[in-house]
């Protein structure tokens, strides 16, 4: 299909008085790596919450591979191929890591008749686990992970659902040096095997060296778009995070 | 089959507990058992938009009173036997328990569970200012001498009847904790929104688990009028129903099919050997000491206990 694989055009949020976001347009094509950046409160996860469906946008439309989605609640967003990572890692707590992998392979993957890496759904899930190097812990539960174990359970979750795109809120912060490198390794060979990424990120080390494009968002407002190197020496960019 | 190797398990155990029930001799065995079986159906009923969804529901009272009701109308109205009545209180429950859904799951946590209650006190409104029901009067049902089934009196029918409904519902629900379904409501209770972002359909997942278990509920209501053969509103809808049917499997443990089972059994048992010996005022104290002491020493219940 040709077109961008996810389009965002003229979007606006609202939250009563207040301007979440503004007139946002973004094409990202297939195999894209885009970084998502800017200040603290300035929308990026309005946006992720409005292309996610966690949120619904007030104006403008998202089309993603062919689909409107304006007005789809969030799980059929998932199953059309578009899986996000929180933020802060929101695990089943109740649930053993194999099982945590196990909800989107049933209700996302095989519900578009994708079978999801390996053929039955331990293999499945064991496959997604071992991806991520989780593989010893299946039968562990959340609780037993730490922090970095965390994030890559929320990443195995995402990758379950056999996503197109995956939008990845924030999966290195709180990191150490060594272990965004690990992560970002990770992304990088998943982008390989064709998925295509939005990352949000503080970690402009990580966001430089993932993004082939970047785009920055200051009070729900777009301001600069276009290779990251170029972006970053953007007047209005710099003035966004450092004060003019 | 796992779950038909299970069922066929339950239904030996059953069959061995009316044959010891029979061999005891005893009118009122049969007569206090059904109380503990009901309570085994309403507590499963419970568990399963509760302790497996994780939405609490202060309203069992409701839809057990609806198929209550339901059976004084049939009564009033047909000649039906007992099992088609049981069937129609819980399909009515059921429906209604779609209606409510519908309204209140958009609704997260305590005000959901504000919602169900205020819906026990609506129906109850309606029920009492219901004539053809006998309103705030009551309703009189004269039950049948005989048992229609394996000799003996009605109260033995009834009984077994009961017995079978918690055979159904234990089975129903040990199927669906281990079923795609059972995975899916894990992880609206754990986090909704991750759930969704998972590709779970929350919302019907929801409203699924509330017809099932408003379902089962309304059958265990059934057959109360034939039961205790005077029904009025305020015995109906009595809030012990719906304080016993959350602390039975908050004793036995919310997260499988077997704490409702244990908590009513223990506790249902308990309160009839209570209301005996003692007084019958003193089985809702029971209940509150008991859930107290388990809040606070075994928060996840009996089976979590056992289980950690």
């Amino acid at each position: 299909m040709s077109g961008p694989l996810l389009d965002v055009a003229a979007v606006g949020k609202r939250f009563g008085g207040f301007v979440a976001l503004s007139d946002i347009t973004l094409a990202v094509p297939r195999g894209e790596r885009l970084g998502l950046i800017g200040p603290n409160g300035s929308g990026k996860s309005t946006l992720v919450n409005c292309i996610c469906g966690t949120l619904r946008n007030d104006a403008g439309s998202v089309t993603f591979n062919g689909h409107r989605l304006d007005g789809l609640p969030a799980h059929r967003r998932t199953r059309l191929g578009l899986a996000r990572s929180f933020q802060l890692p929101r695990p089943f707590h109740t649930m053993t890591l194999a099982e945590n992998v196990q909800v989107p392979i049933l209700y996302a993957a095989r519900s578009r008749g994708h079978r999801g890496p390996g053929s039955g759904l331990r293999d499945g899930a064991e496959a997604l686990l071992d991806m991520v190097g989780l593989g010893g812990k299946a039968h562990q539960r959340p609780a037993d992970l730490t922090q970095i174990e965390m994030r890559k359970l929320e990443l195995a979750k995402a990758m379950a659902s056999d996503p197109q795109m995956l939008i990845a809120d924030e999966v290195m912060a709180g990191l150490s040096h060594r272990e965004v490198d690990e992560i970002l390794a990770m992304l990088l060979k998943l982008n390989e095997s064709g998925i295509t990424f939005i990352m949000i990120e503080h970690i402009m080390r990580a966001v430089l060296a993932f993004s082939q494009r970047l785009v920055v968002l200051v009070a729900g407002r777009k301001i600069a778009d276009g290779p990251p190197h170029e972006v970053i020496r953007d007047d209005d960019v710099v003035a966004a995070y450092l004060g003019r | 089959m796992e779950n038909l190797r299970f069922g066929l398990g339950a239904v030996v155990v059953a069959a061995c507990v009316f044959i010891a029930a029979k061999l005891i001799g005893n009118q009122y065995v049969f007569f206090a058992g059904y109380v503990v079986l009901q309570y085994i159906v309403l507590a499963t009923a419970w568990n399963i938009l509760g302790g497996f969804t994780g939405y609490v529901n202060f309203g069992t009272a409701a839809f057990f009173a609806i198929g209550a009701y339901a059976t004084v109308v049939l009564h009033k109205t047909t000649s039906l036997p007992m099992p088609v009545m049981i069937l129609i209180g819980g399909v009515l429950a059921g429906i209604v328990g779609l209606g409510t859904g519908y309204l209140t799951l958009r609704l997260r946590g305590t005000f959901f569970s504000i919602a169900t209650l205020a819906m026990a006190v609506v129906m109850q409104t309606l029920v009492t200012n219901w004539d053809f029901v006998g309103g705030s009067r009551g309703a009189y049902v004269i039950r049948p001498a005989k048992s229609p089934l394996l000799g003996g009196n009605y109260i033995e029918y009834l009984f077994l009847l009961m017995l079978a409904l918690s055979v159904i519902a234990v089975v129903a629900a040990r199927a669906i904790q281990h079923s795609t379904l059972g995975l899916g409501f894990a992880s609206i209770r754990d986090d909704e929104g991750a759930a969704e972002a998972a590709g779970v359909p929350t919302l019907r997942l929801k409203l699924l688990a509330t017809v099932l278990s408003g379902g089962f509920m309304g059958m265990a209501g059934a057959p109360l009028p034939y039961y205790v053969t005077y029904l009025d509103p305020a015995s109906g809808f009595s809030l012990s129903y719906a304080v016993n049917t959350i602390a039975m499997p908050l004793i036995g443990g919310t997260a499988s099919w077997l704490g409702p089972v244990i908590g009513a059994v223990l506790l249902g048992t308990l309160q009839q050997v209570a209301t005996v010996t003692i007084s019958s005022a003193l089985s809702l104290l029971i209940v509150g000491v008991l859930l107290v002491l388990f809040v606070i020493a075994a928060p996840r219940g009996i089976v979590g206990w056992f289980q950690r």
